[in-house]
């Protein structure tokens, strides 16, 4: 029986490898999508342009303006002389944030009063809106505590004292480039398998292959190993891009990573091939693999927290196999986790590879006939 | 002239008739959209709410205590008590919390004698984003309860700055206000370049395209035979966007329906100029669906300022975004959603949009030659 999936696994695989249009397939859009992703898809923000509205022409303000152009977060694109300037700048998008310095700024500072500054923001965009205003409050924050220090104030009763646990400097490179790992073996996986029965049936082979002694097993498995093949490859390919070239530390085990990825793998086969399966054409397959595509990335949290969702919805990421990987890949990538922190995980992959392969058997011969 | 517009009219009525019998083609200009505009709506928010924090108090006393009830005040955060540091990490490494305050012993001794007392704060620094986010609430927290002691003591402010923070546009922060706009520019990607280039490179397979070119039909009334069917439903596909937007999500519009549908004519017809030029190098649904994908739906979703701020990337790509149809109708919804008829935002990036539209057009009509290669 093993000689006869093999033959089938090197039929598919040359089927798969051979046209050098399903070839460019599976080599150039993973790696444009992991450059795009991993230098794109970032929440640090830099260069934010901002123009500073200072009416208080005294030292303590401009040492406070240069702390804000000091920081490698913040730009100044514009001065800001007269009040009427602020509204155009900020409608136009030509800055994001109008500081404005009151007249009575150092005034206040030498009479113990709160000493007015105000931060106006463009909250088109409102979650660069809120990390603005998170680093202008550090800056103001940290310029107050040096004024007190210097002009002998007692320092306030309490101190913050943050520490980011697994990512020092919050670097979102660190959070986007493992996910990248989980979501393009998912890519890849479903494309090969989820078109490998609809290509056949449209060319016609796939009553051929029918007719052959194959066991209907051994046809589901000759379609769904390559897969696993060409995803583990593409998943390795991109976990040492991850260590080598964007520097994100691997510190946990590998065993535990790749065991995940093997029940993620089986997860995404058993899905690709009842898409497969059900689909009559490559079309229909390609739009089947893109439903199914699109939902399990926006709602796996590989960019948005699974955490802010509403309570049904985050019930319902329990079924999706990339919630289950990226806990296990951002794990042994950041959290230094081995393979019995993630045994939910395991479980969970593992039952919905059993529920999924099943599936495409049962529909497989449902269809076959 | 009217042999012509009789072959268009019925050219129309046959493109018409292939899209109502397309299930895949209706699947990709409504369901689609609709599953988009759902989870983009109710799954995707940027912003934490009731974040799950471990409280350890190492020594409960009336100062603590009055924190932790500032803490418990606020929208953000939903509070688990601990009494030592070890039992708060274990919840913190099970992910069951996502952020430590602790209070050491000392805490209420030092605050009391030389000031300054350090209370720990330890984030899960995995998500980035997010992590910044609960420091930037902790933040605040942490200087409101300053005020309010000095305040109660009759003491000089905690710090000496009066921050006022203002946000324009979006004063409730909802990241869902920025989010479901920018969908528009998503859903009218996928019926403009997408569906188009899938369903021509199809025509292109079958040999169908080929059978058109051999009647007295014009290469023009071929193309806007196809241009037409598709730019309707691409426009459906906007106007059922704003619809569920305002009333499903209750995102505000402040600009003008008029210049709202200008603009996504321009976007759309950029759009489709895409659509046609993929499909005619590709002409196989394989190809030409990976190559739609790769240089219309993900630049979309990543290079157009729809989730991530262009003006942070690293140069080269931003030099990139300056080819993304996309880009320019994202800004241009989220200012007339947000912001009104900004004509600063909207003339230059319409301007974008006529000439992309004209280029894509053009070249997509350069390529198209009745020939059979």
């Amino acid at each position: 029986m093993w000689q006869a999936v093999l033959a089938l696994i090197v039929k598919e695989l040359l089927a798969v490898l051979k046209d050098p249009r399903s070839r460019m397939v599976l080599i150039v859009p993973p790696l444009i999508q992991l450059i795009v992703f991993g230098y794109a898809a970032t929440f640090d923000l830099n260069r934010v342009p901002i123009a500073v509205y200072n009416q208080d022409h005294s030292q303590p303000s401009r040492d406070l303006v240069a702390r804000f152009l000091g920081s490698r977060v913040f730009t100044q694109t514009a001065v800001i002389r007269t009040a009427r300037q602020i509204t155009p700048l900020l409608d136009a998008r030509k800055v994001d944030l109008v500081v404005s310095i009151d007249p009575r700024f150092t005034r206040d500072l030498l009479t113990h009063r709160p000493a007015p500054v105000q931060l106006i923001v463009d909250g088109r965009d409102s979650n660069t809106a809120l990390i603005i205003l998170g680093y202008a409050n550090s800056i103001i924050t940290q310029f107050g505590l040096n004024w007190m220090r210097g002009h002998g104030a007692p320092a306030p009763p309490a101190l913050l004292d943050i520490r980011a646990r697994y990512n020092p400097t919050l670097n979102s490179q660190w959070f986007i480039v493992p996910g990248i790992i989980a979501v393009l073996t998912q890519v890849v996986t479903l494309l090969v398998v989820g078109l490998s029965v609809a290509r056949e049936r449209e060319a016609g082979t796939f009553d051929q292959l029918l007719v052959t002694p194959f066991t209907q097993g051994e046809i589901l498995l000759g379609k769904g190993l390559p897969g696993l093949l060409i995803g583990g490859v593409e998943a390795s390919v991109i976990i040492l891009a991850a260590v080598f070239w964007f520097d994100v530390p691997l510190r946990g085990s590998l065993l535990a990573l790749y065991l995940g990825l093997f029940l993620f793998v089986a997860a995404v086969i058993g899905i690709g091939l009842m898409i497969s399966s059900l689909a009559v054409t490559q079309q229909q397959a390609l739009l089947g693999a893109f439903l199914f595509m699109v939902p399990s990335i926006v709602l796996s949290g590989f960019a948005t927290p699974i955490a802010n969702m509403p309570p049904v919805i985050q019930e319902l990421t329990w079924l999706n196999p990339m919630r289950h990987i990226l806990i296990i890949v951002r794990g042994t990538f950041l959290e230094g986790s081995g393979v019995h922190a993630f045994v939910p995980e395991y479980l969970a992959l593992a039952a919905t590879a059993a529920l999924s392969l099943l599936a495409a058997g049962w529909l497989f011969r449902k269809r076959a006939y | 002239m009217n042999e012509s517009l009789e072959r268009l009219t019925g050219l129309l009525r046959k493109e018409a008739l292939q899209i109502l019998r397309d299930p895949s083609a209706l699947a990709i200009a409504f369901v689609l959209p609709a599953m988009l505009l759902i989870i983009f709506g109710y799954g995707v928010t940027l912003d934490p709410h009731r974040v799950a924090l471990a409280v350890v108090v190492e020594q409960p006393d009336a100062v603590t205590h009055s924190f932790v009830a500032q803490l418990r005040g606020t929208p953000y955060f939903t509070t688990e008590s601990f009494s030592t540091i070890q039992s708060a990490d274990r919840a913190f490494d099970a992910d069951r919390v996502s952020a430590i305050v602790w209070f050491r012993s000392d805490f209420t001794r030092r605050l009391a004698s030389r000031g300054a007392a350090p209370l720990g704060i330890i984030v899960n620094g995995v998500d980035a984003n997010t992590a910044r986010l609960i420091e930037g609430y902790l933040q605040q927290t942490w200087a409101n309860w300053l005020a309010m002691r000095s305040r109660e003591r009759g003491l000089p402010a905690g710090l000496p700055i009066d921050l006022e923070p203002r946000i324009r546009f979006n004063p409730a922060v909802r990241s869902r206000d920025y989010l479901v706009p920018g969908l528009i520019a998503i859903v009218m990607t996928l019926t403009g370049a997408l569906l188009t280039a899938l369903v021509i490179a199809r025509e292109w397979e079958r040999g169908t395209l080929e059978a058109l070119m051999v009647t007295r039909a014009t290469i023009r009334e071929i193309l806007l035979a196809k241009l037409v069917p598709y730019f309707l439903l691409g426009m459906g596909g906007m106007v059922a966007t704003l619809v569920l937007a305002v009333w499903l999500f209750g995102v505000p519009f402040h600009g003008s329906l008029l210049v709202l549908t200008g603009v996504s004519a321009l976007f759309l017809l950029a759009a489709l100029g895409m659509g046609l030029l993929i499909s005619s190098v590709a002409r196989n649904q394989f190809v030409a669906g990976q190559i739609a994908i790769i240089v219309t739906f993900l630049p979309a979703f990543i290079l157009s300022g729809f989730v991530f701020d262009i003006g942070s990337m690293p140069w080269p790509i931003r030099l990139l975004t300056h080819v993304v149809a996309a880009r320019y109708f994202v800004a241009t919804l989220q200012s007339l959603f947000l912001a009104g008829d900004i004509w600063s935002v909207i003339l230059p990036n319409a301007l974008a949009l006529a000439v992309m539209a004209f280029v894509f057009l053009g070249a997509a009509r350069l390529r198209a030659r009745k020939r059979l290669d």
